[in-house]
This record gives structure tokens, sequence and C-alpha cells, in this order.
């Protein structure tokens, strides 16, 4: 159990992380969204006590991170996948950490096992590929056996056969009970792993709720029809006792309704139909939504929505961004 | 009969789900049990989780068999010992550190002993001085590296993960530097003060004493050693290997070059404080016989001098290290 109250980080007069108050549960796996720069990483520092809050707490099982006597018993974290010394084997990487907390050797040859990184345990991670970095830290993160477990963006660098592992890893770790915090800026893969979600964008919370919650809530399927006799369409439709809401560019929306039986009606009213296509907003569209107006690095891109970018202004001109970075 | 139905039952070894196990499912919903409540918080037991419900289970969802004790200074100084044996400038910077005051002590003991004639009074052991000097540089190296490194390479933010007390890190790092240069340097100025003064036997009149010896091996180690220290704190103050051993370099050499330069009778007394505190004249002092007429400190006072400079450093690099982001 993870608990953030008025989690907050200032960098001079940036605000990398405002104010997060959230709860991390075991047994679940809990995602952690947010686009690039959004703070992810510096919560997740700060849960560890290597960066200092602004203001604010971060308790483990009840405890501050520096109050943990054998902090990997307790938390296994994976920063990032470089955080470690370049000349040093992957084996006497795991030694020294495994040492420091007094965890018995043996659990090297193990968490290297489990990672399928003991062909290379005697190699230098210097020549480690980004995945096989992930992979030995997660490896350090699992040396402790702990109840908590904190992975920052961990399928980056990964190959398809090691994104697979590694959710059934996270799947496997939470169904032990343990509390599993992941850190991702892909909402589709969330998707496929999270059982709860916590959306923040620039620094703030923005959502932090059940993904089947998120699901119901942002999976909004529809069949689009545009028919050039526009206004025949919709009689027939409202003949049919059928509700549809105006579309982009003349279309309609029809919700609730198969396009196979949308199509038969049509047919039987001998209605010309351009389009009749079933639709669906996909998560990530729903995510964007939810983080546009925090986007942080946005591209420029002149034909983005107005409402996408509400508030470039406040930023003031191109570049005052660059100073926030860092988080 | 703790959980029958318990979903993925962890080897007691081997606690982990192995790599390419089937998906156990988003948290499979234990069904129910009689005599446990669910908040009891099974260990190993899923939790079942709905939307808007906290899942049942105190902070202990999982237990690990792996036997818990608690972490002392001592696994934090095995922890170190590991580091420092497992890179490979460790080896480089402590090797040629030993070649430099092997090689360059023998050297000189023996064009000296090429010479014809009497050496006067000065002591053979003050032969070694010349390797030391040059053996210096890849203490402090050495001494920085031992916590720049991990900042250069991000290993800092693994290390203090796993051990948050900073204070501890900061403690076993320098323990383990510290005896492990003690102890090389010692080996070495003792093996050259050995050879130097049986190369030289018989050519001077000064025999030196028990107290000469040990100022010249066990009292120079020491200095060298806290010099390392002093090295390993400036380098955890500037995070940054290659500006801290700079401003190492800087800390040995300037105030003797600096002196060259200052003429005149207004900047004499700073002239030759300059000198007689500089790094290579307060090492020259352990070897230092009465008959040297030094005018610095001498004897023992360059350790102390040393320690008390290192350890304020510490104490910096100390506060430094707990202020500070990682």
């Amino acid at each position: 159990m993870i608990e953030l109250e008025g989690l907050t980080k200032h960098y001079g007069d940036v605000r990398a992380v405002d104010h997060l108050t959230f709860t991390v549960r075991p047994g679940i796996i809990t995602g952690f969204l947010g686009p690039n720069g959004a703070g992810k990483s510096t919560t997740m520092r700060m849960m560890l006590d290597l960066d200092h809050p602004t203001s604010g707490t971060v308790r483990i099982d009840g405890r501050h991170y520096r109050e943990l006597h054998d902090p990997l018993r307790t938390v296994g974290a994976l920063l990032d996948a470089k955080a470690m010394h370049g000349g040093r084997s992957a084996y006497h990487h795991l030694l020294c950490l495994a040492q420091s907390n007094g965890i018995p050797a043996g659990r090297v040859r193990e968490a290297l096992d489990t990672v399928g990184l003991s062909s290379v345990a005697r190699k230098r991670t210097k020549g480690f590929s980004l995945g096989m970095g992930q992979r030995l830290g997660i490896a350090g993160a699992l040396l402790g056996d702990p109840q908590i477990l904190m992975f920052d963006e961990p399928v980056n660098g990964l190959d398809p056969e090691g994104i697979h592992w590694i959710r059934n890893l996270m799947k496997g770790l939470a169904a032990q009970g343990r509390t599993v915090f992941v850190s991702s800026h892909l909402m589709s893969e969330m998707a496929l792993t999270a059982d709860h979600l916590v959306v923040i964008g620039q620094g703030r919370l923005l959502a932090d709720t059940s993904m089947a919650d998120f699901i119901a809530e942002n999976s909004r399927s529809f069949v689009r029809m545009r028919s050039p006799d526009h206004e025949r369409l919709r009689e027939v439709l409202r003949g049919a006792g059928i509700d549809f809401a105006p579309g982009a560019e003349g279309a309609l929306e029809v919700a609730g309704e198969d396009a196979a039986h949308l199509g038969e009606l049509a047919a039987r009213h001998q209605l010309v139909l351009h389009e009749l296509s079933p639709q669906s907003a996909s998560l990530e569209e729903a995510f964007m939504r939810l983080t546009a107006g925090s986007v942080e690095y946005h591209a420029h891109e002149n034909h983005r929505p107005a409402a996408a970018a509400p508030a470039p202004a406040a930023d003031g001109q191109w570049g005052a961004g660059w100073r926030k970075k860092g988080s | 009969m703790t959980t029958p139905q318990q979903p993925p039952a962890p080897p007691q070894n081997a606690p982990q789900t192995p790599p390419h196990a089937a998906p156990a499912g988003p948290a499979p919903v234990a069904p129910p049990h009689p005599g446990a409540q669910p908040a009891a918080g099974h260990p190993g037991q899923a939790q079942g989780y709905w939307p808007g419900q906290a899942p049942a289970g105190g902070p202990a969802g999982y237990v690990s068999p792996i036997p818990i004790r608690r972490a002392t200074l001592l696994d934090a100084v095995a922890s170190e010992w590991t580091k420092i044996r497992s890179v490979r400038s460790t080896m480089w910077t402590l090797g040629i550190m030993v070649l430099l005051v092997l090689g360059i002590g023998f050297l000189a003991a023996t064009l000296v002993a090429g010479q014809d004639g009497d050496t006067g009074n000065s002591s053979p052991l003050a032969l070694g001085f010349f390797g030391v000097l040059l053996g210096i540089i890849c203490v402090v190296t050495l001494g920085v590296l031992t916590i720049s490194s991990e900042y250069g390479t991000g290993m800092i933010r693994t290390t203090l993960t796993a051990c948050p007390d900073r204070g501890r890190v900061l403690a076993a790092k320098s323990l383990v530097f510290f005896l492990l240069t003690f102890v090389i340097t010692l080996v070495s100025t003792g093996m050259i003060a050995m050879v130097d003064s049986t190369l030289l036997n018989g050519m001077t009149s000064y025999s030196p004493d028990a107290d000469a010896w040990l100022r010249a091996t066990v009292g120079v180690s020491l200095y060298v050693a806290t010099l390392g220290l002093l090295g390993l704190a400036v380098g955890a103050l500037l995070r940054h290997s290659a500006g801290a051993i700079t401003v190492m370099l800087g800390v040995v050499l300037l105030p003797m070059v600096l002196s060259l330069f200052m003429m005149g009778d207004a900047l004499s007394d700073v002239r030759k404080a300059l000198i007689e505190y500089s790094i290579p004249m307060q090492l020259s002092a352990f070897y230092a016989t009465e008959a040297d007429h030094m005018t610095g400190p001498t004897g023992w006072t360059p350790l102390w001098i040393m320690l008390g400079v290192a350890a304020v450093a510490l104490a910096g690099a100390y506060a430094s290290m707990t202020k500070r982001d990682a």
C-alpha cells in the first residue's frame, strides 16, 4: 500500500508535481498514466525518497521510505534501465544490492533466472541492450521478494516477447497479493495490464478510477451513416424509432444499433448510403482527450483541433517549456 | 490447510511467476473461504477487486518466504566492497600506484647506490617519496571515482533506493575505500622502504629509528588514504568525475605552482605558507629527519591536518547528499 498526500514538487517556479493525492492498493496492478513530462518519474523518485517533495508526504505501509531498514524487502523499483555502472557485471550489480539489504546471495541467481539473463550474468552491463538493461533492472526490483513493486515505463525497449513476459509477470505478482504500480505513457498498454488507473497531466491528478469504469465511460461505440438524401435518412430513422445524433460533415451517429440492421433498414426504404461504418472511440483517444489540456510538449501541428490545446499562451513563447525538463 | 485454491502458488525459493506463465488474469477472486475473514490478508492469496471497492487485505498482502533480518552498516560495507572490487578502475588506479611507488623507489635507490661515496646523513627511506608523490594522483582519482562514477552512471539512484540512509552509504564507501588504499599503500611503501634501506646500507651515517620507519610506512599510507577520502568527499560534492579530479589535482599542485610566482617581500609570508602547507611538502615531512630542518609542520602533524580537512569535507558531502535530490 502506497499513500500519497498532497505531494508537490517545484523546480524553481515550475510545478512538476502538484498536490497529488491517491492510494496504490495491494492485489491489483495500478497503472500510472500521463504524457511525457507529466511528472510520473518525479513522483516515483519522491516515493523512493530520491527527490525531496516541496510539500506533501508519501507513506509506504504507513512509513516514510527512509524509515525502512531493508527497503528492498519492502519495495522493489525499476526506475530506469541504465541506473547501473556499465563496468560492473550483471551478477555483481545484483550481488552488491543483495548484500546491502542482507538478502541471501542465492537470490541473485534466482532473480537472473527469472528475467532470463543467466547466460550473460558475468558480462559487463555496458554492452547490454535497452531491453536487457530493463530486465536487469526488473531483476533488481524482484531481488528482495518485496510486497510492493514499482516499474517506471517497463516496456520501453523490450521486444514483443519481452512485453508479453512483463505483462504476465506483473499480473502474477499482483495475483500473489502484491502492490504493483506501473507507469506508462501508452493507454493501450495500460488497458491490457492495469486494473486501476491513475492519470496525471502537468503534475495534477486527472483521474483515479478503475480500468473497468474508465473503459465503460470512454469506449463509446456507434454506427456512422451518411446518405446523399440526408433528410430522408433522418425520417427513416425517426420512423423506425431509432435515436441518432448529428455527426461531422452531415453524417449521423447511431448508438446501440447493429450496422447490419441499419443497412437492411435503408435497403427496405431504397435509400442510397454513402457510408455505413461501425465506430468506437479508442481508449487512446479518451486518454488524449483527458490530457489534452496538459500535454507539455506539443508537436507544432497546425491542423490540431483548437480544443486540444487550449492554453499554450500560458507557457509564454515557444521554448518556455524547456525549463520544465527534469520531470 | 491454508489456501487450497490459491492461484499460482509460489515455490518457496522462487516466489516470482515463471517468465512464461499463463496470464493470471486480473486478480482472480478467491472463493469464499470458511473461517477466514476477507480482511485477514492471507499470504499469497489473491485479493478480489471490484471497481469502487477497496480490495480487502491489510498492508501485508504478500509475505515473502525469505527470512528478513535488519540490514546494518556491515551489510553496506559488504556491498561497497563488492562494488569496488568489481570495476576495473580500482585495479587500474591501485595497480599503477603500486608500480609507481615500487618502480620509482627502486630506480632512485639504484641510481644513488650506483654513485660512489657517502650520501651524508639523509634517510635512505626518503627515496620512497618520489614514487608516492606520483602515486597520490592514482589514489585521489580512485577516491573521486568511488562516488562520482555512481552519479555519472545513475547507479546512485539504485544505491540510495537500496539504502536510503545517506550517512550509511557515505560511511560504508569511505570505510571500504580508506581501508583498501591504506593496506595497498602500506604494503608498497613497506616493501620499498625495506628495499631502499637494504640497497643503501652502509652508505649513510643516518640509521632510521622505529619512529622514522613508522612515519615512512604507516604514516605515509594513512596520509595518502586520507587524501583519497578528501577526493571521495569532493566527488560526492561535485558529482562529476572529471570536475572533481581536476579540483583535486589543483589542491595537490596549485599551492606550489602559485608560490613560484609570488615575488616581493609583501607576499613572502604567503609564499612560505603555501610551500610549507602544500601537499607534496607535507608528504615529504613523513620522510624528513632532524637534519633536514623542516620549517613547516613536522612529525605526524600533517596527518592530523589532513584528517581534519577530510572530516570537514565529508561532513559537507553528507549534508549535500541529504539535502540535494539524487
